[in-house]
């Protein structure tokens, strides 16, 4: 793990530090106050802060101006891209309009289908997928070329990013499709929501057994449940999510009225059971349309204050 | 073969309302096989659209033809003596077959009975499914004889995305996951090994991306 680009994150992590990272959405409308306000909320204890980028296929305010805004108020901003909806031309160019504000992370996504959004009659582009997006994002750095060929002044100097769901669908390319984006060219890994430790588990040690452990730093993705309500949605709704029963169960076992509480709760355990595991160099604390959650959940699960870097 | 679905007889009637001498053509090749625009479909239609003018008390004549092949010039130039007499021709065969007609008749007004789908094949009697898209560089070989180009939702070459679930697709639950059939038969052919090889940035100009595509055979081209 030999990058080395000016990104706050990679410091953190190269410092052996555990990383905590967050995030937020922008809003449906061009009140740039409303993202700005969410990341106040949480930019003492997050290292840096990932920019949804129309997330669920939602129009809003695009995650680059989010970004932007972010790295105008002094916070360091994680800048999602998904592959759905520009071609290889607008993401080069949406990469070096990041780049020429010193916007140094990125995550390469595909994106959730265009039928779940606001617009499910229109078209998708996926002209790359997530794991070339990585590959042009780290050629663009590392070669200091466009996907052409031709040189770039000034290349972008990002730290590369990608998700990884240790428990979609089929489990037995979990580790391999990790070891594909590796081979790609990806330095971090923000996981899926962990809500199944025990699987999370067992695929950070068939990956410690690859020998992967060594060549990306992962950050644990967890998610505070509100209620048993979002509980049983997670489970029953959500593409791709791992939401086992006693889970379920815990926070329906609990009076309505101090679910949040005891979802909070739930997770700090869960940072507190990962934070020493191997291989996991930190947590994304994803907490949707919550934001006011992560300071006492990064408090609660003892990482805060965040360490200072040089 | 090229699969296409009958449009709404409404919507057809809104074209063709104000014509008195239709004809109904339909081709004997890819969309009499997927039961949509073969003779039998013709007789169909053009009874509906006669009941149709019967209803509205109008006088209209609707004559019936079936095409050897809509998408043959040698059939289409062929077919000038049914065509001629009337003042409308509605296609029901695929795009291209409503085109080449539209093509060599230039003042009669072509419009097509059916919407012309997707390349595939028949799962059963009576269903289709889509497995090409034409991108003109098949990368089958290395997908184990699955394309993720027409059968994955986000076409994602080096797949499954996150949304894969229990076999399916994030879109939906009757939808299967491409990239799951892919890592299934890979793991029948004994070659599960061959997942972890990345997909290339693919070269989209032989697909629609390069603008309308013609091949030419240099050996048999005039």
């Amino acid at each position: 793990m030999s990058v080395n680009t000016p990104s706050k994150l990679e410091k953190m992590l190269k410092a052996g530090h555990q990383a905590v990272t967050s995030e937020c959405g922008p809003p449906r409308g061009s009140a740039a106050e409303e993202i700005k306000e969410k990341a106040e909320l949480i930019k003492d204890h997050v290292d840096a802060i990932n920019i949804t980028d129309n997330q669920t296929s939602v129009t809003r305010l695009c995650s680059l101006a989010s970004c932007i805004h972010l790295k105008l108020a002094g916070l360091e901003p994680i800048l999602q891209m998904v592959t759905r909806d520009r071609n290889r031309i607008a993401m080069q160019s949406d990469i070096l309009g990041a780049a020429s504000f010193d916007i140094n992370n990125i995550l390469c996504l595909s994106g959730d289908h265009q039928s779940f959004g606001d617009c499910s009659e229109g078209q998708n582009v996926h002209d790359l997928d997530s794991m070339q997006l990585i590959q042009t994002v780290r050629h663009m750095r590392d070669e200091g070329k466009f996907l052409g060929g031709d040189d770039i002044k000034r290349p972008p100097d990002m730290f590369v990013g990608a998700a990884a769901n240790p428990f979609a669908d089929p489990y037995e390319i979990r580790v391999p499709r990790l070891a594909k984006k590796v081979a790609a060219g990806v330095e971090f890994i923000q996981t899926q929501c962990i809500f199944n430790l025990d699987k999370f588990e067992q695929w950070l040690g068939e990956a410690r057994d690859r020998g992967l452990l060594e060549q990306v730093y992962i950050l644990a993705g967890l998610t505070p449940l509100k209620s048993a309500g979002m509980a049983k949605y997670m489970k029953n709704r959500v593409p791709g999510m791992d939401v086992p029963d006693e889970v379920v169960e815990r926070i329906a076992g609990v009076p309505k009225e101090k679910q949040a509480e005891e979802g909070v709760k739930m997770c700090i355990e869960s940072v507190q059971r990962l934070k020493d595991v191997e291989g996991v160099h930190g947590f994304h604390v994803m907490a949707i349309e919550w934001e006011e959650k992560v300071p006492e959940i990064v408090e609660g699960a003892g990482l805060y204050p965040r360490p200072k870097l040089d | 073969m090229i699969v296409a679905n009958g449009k709404p007889l409404e919507e057809i009637i809104e074209v063709v309302k104000d014509h008195r001498k239709i004809l109904v053509a339909g081709c004997n090749e890819c969309v009499t096989v997927c039961e949509v625009g073969g003779s039998k479909e013709v007789g169909i239609l053009a009874s509906a659209l006669r009941l149709h003018f019967l209803n509205q008390g109008i006088d209209a004549q609707v004559g019936e033809t079936t095409l050897q092949r809509q998408c043959d010039r040698e059939y289409v130039v062929g077919a000038r003596e049914e065509v001629e007499p009337h003042d409308i021709v509605v296609s029901i065969a695929c795009g291209v077959g409503c085109q080449f007609m539209a093509e060599e008749y230039d003042t009669m007004p072509v419009v097509p009975g059916v919407n012309t789908s997707f390349m595939g094949g028949a799962l059963e009697r009576g269903i289709w499914s889509e497995r090409c898209q034409g991108c003109g560089a098949c990368v089958l070989a290395t997908t184990a004889g699955i394309c993720p180009v027409s059968r994955c939702a986000k076409r994602v070459l080096n797949g499954p995305c996150g949304g894969s679930t229990k076999g399916k697709c994030e879109i939906s639950k009757d939808l299967d996951c491409a990239w799951q059939l892919i890592v299934d038969r890979l793991k029948s052919l004994g070659r599960l090994e061959d997942y972890e090889t990345l997909a290339p940035i693919k070269d989209w100009t032989t697909d629609r991306a390069g603008g309308p595509r013609t091949r030419v055979k240099e050996e048999v081209a005039s």
